[in-house]
Parts: structure tokens; sequence; C-alpha cells
């Protein structure tokens, strides 16, 4: 699930070179197009992807080109503030139209489970694993396969080399930040079924997001998506062995730890930035 | 009409400039090279050409139509190719990745197939070893694929920065074959080198910028009997 989030993250420090603090404000608005979309029109929650992808594809295509682009020049500072500010906005925006209060949407299939040998799964835990995991893919034969997927990569990597192969750079990079921003739109609306929706839900997922960022490499797409399950694999063994909300010490020491030795990233290779 | 005309272009970086009053022109067909020492303006005359830059005052013209207030992507769809300095070549894709995103433009991709089979034709070792990430390659078969690459955008002039660069001579002696059959082929190449020797001997014509100036224009064989080239660059 991490890893999701993580990737379009991953995806948008690739390409733009910005640290985009209001990625967990989007899955925020993810997660309430979600609840909404089930309360009032009875849209269950996995369907509505067909809805939040696209939908929030096109927000990110739009705030990167009316808010994030015009200030592509600006010092790294400054872009930082930005996108927190952006961060904030969002966060109060959905405090003003929908209260404080915590929400839950309930399918029938809520707390639907079976013992499998001896541990208990939760089927919409299950469903939100299995599609991560597609949507992963499904970006990563995107970015293998389609013109506009290589030249996504180029661009990460090489960007003046990009702007001379004719690729326009200005048109791709709202690509991505749109594809950021529906993966972790997506990702909400996975979540939604056992996770709580408030304003600021976002904030916890953007900060495991950046660990398993780092974790995996900076724009490393494949690294945030192994690193996500190493977070999410720590997080379970920590709520296992340490009482209560213990649980994300053993994150923070990982990160720690690979911050110590391999600052680069787990899979950052040698490519020093 | 020239192909290509710059006339009294101004660049500067900042308050320092680069460039002063360029007049520079390039004939359909031709190989022109433009020779001088580090520093002088090589690089930032192609950079400004293929929009990179902006110029502060005078035009560029690409086949009579003004080019240098346009996007980048917009002047490589013209067919004006730049192969920058350093090849910047994209180190975690294939070589035929490389190569495809050479033709990203709308007319070029149409003939991707023709053009990927030209490249590969010209460059064998560049079949040889399409599936493999291009920063796995050797400095003259990365040069190569850079050059491949500007191919497959059906170039109309291709621009050349700096080729040789840090290549073994056997090797330079190679890309400089295929420079010259490239522009049999029909394709203009405007040439920017510091190895002034062969780079002339090569072109129809060439300049010689200093201190982002042109300060001679000349066939290659007269440029090379000058008195001024002999000792500054020839080391005679």
């Amino acid at each position: 699930m991490y890893g999701l989030v993580a990737c379009g993250l991953s995806l948008i420090f690739g390409v733009l070179r910005i640290i985009n603090f209001a990625h967990g404000a989007v899955m925020m608005l993810g997660m309430y197009t979600t609840y909404w979309l089930f309360t009032l029109l009875k849209v269950d929650p996995y369907l509505s992807i067909v809805v939040t992808g696209p939908a929030f594809f096109v927000l990110g295509m739009v705030i990167q080109r009316t808010v994030i682009e015009p200030n592509r020049v600006a010092a790294e500072h400054n872009q930082l503030l930005l996108t927190l500010g952006l961060a904030l906005f969002l966060e109060n925006l959905a405090l003003v139209l929908w209260q404080g209060d915590f929400r839950t949407v309930r399918p029938p299939y809520a707390g639907a489970s079976f013992v499998l040998g001896e541990a208990l799964v939760e089927v919409p835990r299950l469903v939100a694993c299995g599609g991560a995991i597609v949507m992963a893919l499904a970006l990563f034969a995107f970015l293998r396969t389609t013109d506009v997927g290589k030249a996504i990569r180029a661009l990460a990597e090489e960007p003046e080399g990009a702007l001379l192969m004719g690729i326009d750079v200005g048109r791709i990079r709202a690509v991505a930040f749109g594809i950021g921003s529906g993966c972790v739109a997506v990702a909400g609306a996975l979540v939604t079924p056992f996770f709580y929706v408030a304003p600021d839900v976002g904030e916890s997922f953007n900060i495991m997001a950046f660990v398993v960022v780092v974790l995996g490499g900076m724009g490393n797409f494949v690294g945030a998506l192994l690193g996500g399950f190493i977070v999410g694999l720590a997080e379970s063994l920590g709520a296992t062995l340490l009482p209560g909300s213990l649980k994300q010490l053993v994150v923070f020491a990982l990160f720690v730890l690979v911050l110590l030795f391999r600052p680069a990233g787990l899979f950052g290779g040698g490519r020093g930035r | 009409m020239s192909q290509l005309e710059l006339a009294g272009v101004d660049v500067a970086y900042g308050d320092l400039p680069a460039l002063t009053g360029v007049d520079l022109v390039v004939e359909r067909g031709e190989t022109l090279s433009v020779v001088g020492a580090n520093g002088a303006g090589k690089t930032t005359m192609l950079r400004t050409i293929s929009g990179l830059l902006r110029p502060r005052r005078g035009e560029v013209r690409f086949e009579g139509e003004r080019i240098d207030r346009l996007p980048c992507h917009r002047v490589v769809e013209r067919g004006v190719i730049h192969v920058p300095e350093g090849r910047k070549v994209f180190p975690s894709l294939t070589v035929r990745e490389n190569l495809e995103l050479g033709s990203y433009t709308r007319a070029a991709r149409a003939r991707r197939a023709e053009s990927l089979e030209r490249v590969f034709t010209l460059f064998t070792r560049l079949r040889e070893r399409a599936g493999q990430a291009a920063g796995t390659l050797s400095g003259g078969e990365q040069q190569m694929l850079a050059i491949g690459r500007a191919l497959m955008g059906l170039p109309r002039l291709l621009m050349l920065d700096e080729p040789s660069l840090g290549l073994a001579p056997i090797v330079v002696a190679e890309i400089f074959r295929t420079i010259a059959e490239i522009n049999r082929a029909g394709t203009t190449v405007l040439l920017v080198e510091q190895n002034t020797r062969q780079a002339l001997v090569l072109s129809r014509r060439g300049y010689v910028l200093e201190n982002g100036r042109v300060v001679l224009v000349g066939t290659g064989a007269e440029l090379l009997g000058n008195e001024h080239v002999r000792r500054a660059y020839l080391g005679m």
C-alpha cells in the first residue's frame, strides 16, 4: 500500500525534482471522494476507482500547470514551501467543507475475513494490497513500453537530452504529476474500507511515503515499490512485537540505519545524485 | 535562400556576454565547422540555435523562418537536431529505447522502423548492443548512440558539439568518417570542434570564433593555410 503512495511520490520527485508535500493531501481528497461517492450515490469504493483515478490525474495536471510550473525556476526551498502550503490549504479546505469528524466507509464486506494457517486475513486489506500491486505493475508497464513513459524516464535522468529529442517537457512534467496524483487517489480509495477518513489523514501516509521513497532511492520507481513492502512488513512486525503505537519505532529505526549505511537508498545503486 | 542564418546574434549569461554580433550562414547540404578555443562561444551558439538559450539581440532563421523564439521541441520538429556536448544519452534506458526517443516527434515516429534500420546499418555495434543500458557503453559507442539518436529524428540540419571529445584517435577517425557519410546522404552538418585540423579537412567552409565573435570565415582549405589559424590552433 505504502508502495503505491510512494510510487507516485517518487515519480513526481524524479521528473520534477520537487519534494511534493501535498501528496498526502491529494490522497486525503481521494479518500473523501470515495467516501462521498459511497455515502451519497452508493458507489462501491473499489468501483469508484474508475472515477477517482482519471479525475485526480486531471486534477494533478491542473495543479502542476497552475501552481507548480510557474514557480519551477524559483529556489528549491521556495518550492518546498509551495507544496507544503498547498498541503495546508487542501487540508484546511477539507476541514471547512467537511469538519474534522472521522468518517468511515462501511461496505458490507468491510469486516470480512478468513483464517489462513495461523493468520487472520482481512479481505479489504488483501484487496488493497492486490490492487496496489496491479496498479504498480500497470505503471511499470506504462513507463517501459509507451513513448510518453519512456519520455518520463528520459526526462528524469537527462533533462537536456530530453529537450533535444523534441520532447515537450512541460507537458511531460504535467503528465507525471497527474499520474502521481492519480496513483495516490486510487491508493486512497483502496484503503477507505478499513481506514478512517479525516482532513489530516494524508499526513501519516505522507511521512511513511517519504520513508519509503528514501529507502528505495529517490526517484527510483522499483525501489519505491520494494521499499513499500519493507516498511509495511516492518510496521506489522513492530505491531506484533511492541506495544501499541510503538510499531512505527521499527520503521524509523530501519530508516535511520539505511540513511547511515546506504544514504543513496537500498536500491539506489551507484548513481550518486 | 540559405538553410540557416544567424544575424547579429548577442547572447549573454547574466552580465557576461558569450556571443557578440554573430553572423553565420549555413548552406543546404554543406558541412560547415565552427572552430575556436575553449570558452569562445561555440557551444553557446549551438544551444541558441536549438532553443536552449534565447538571444538578447539578433535573429536566427531556419529555412526562411525565425526560430529564436520557439520552444526547443518546436525547433526539433522543424528538423534542427542537436547532438550535445557530453552526448547526454539516457544511461538507464536501453540503446533501443534511446533511439526510439530520438524519433519522438510525430513526423519522425511515423518512420521509426525505417530509421532504426538505417542507424543499425550505419553503426553495426549499436545493433549488437540494442538491449543493453546506454550507461554501460564505452565513450565511443555512446557518441555513436548520440549521433544515431539524432538521425532517428530525421534531421535536415544536424548539429554536432565536440563529437571527438575524450575519444581515442581511431574512434575519432571512425566518427568523422560517419559524419562525412551522413552528409553525403544529403543532411546538412554544422560541426563544432576543438579538433581543428580534422574538422576543417572534413568541411567545405569554416568559421573561427574568438571571445564570442566571428574573426575569420573561409573554405576549409583557406583556413588550414591561414597564418593565424596555423599558429593559434594547429600549433605550427
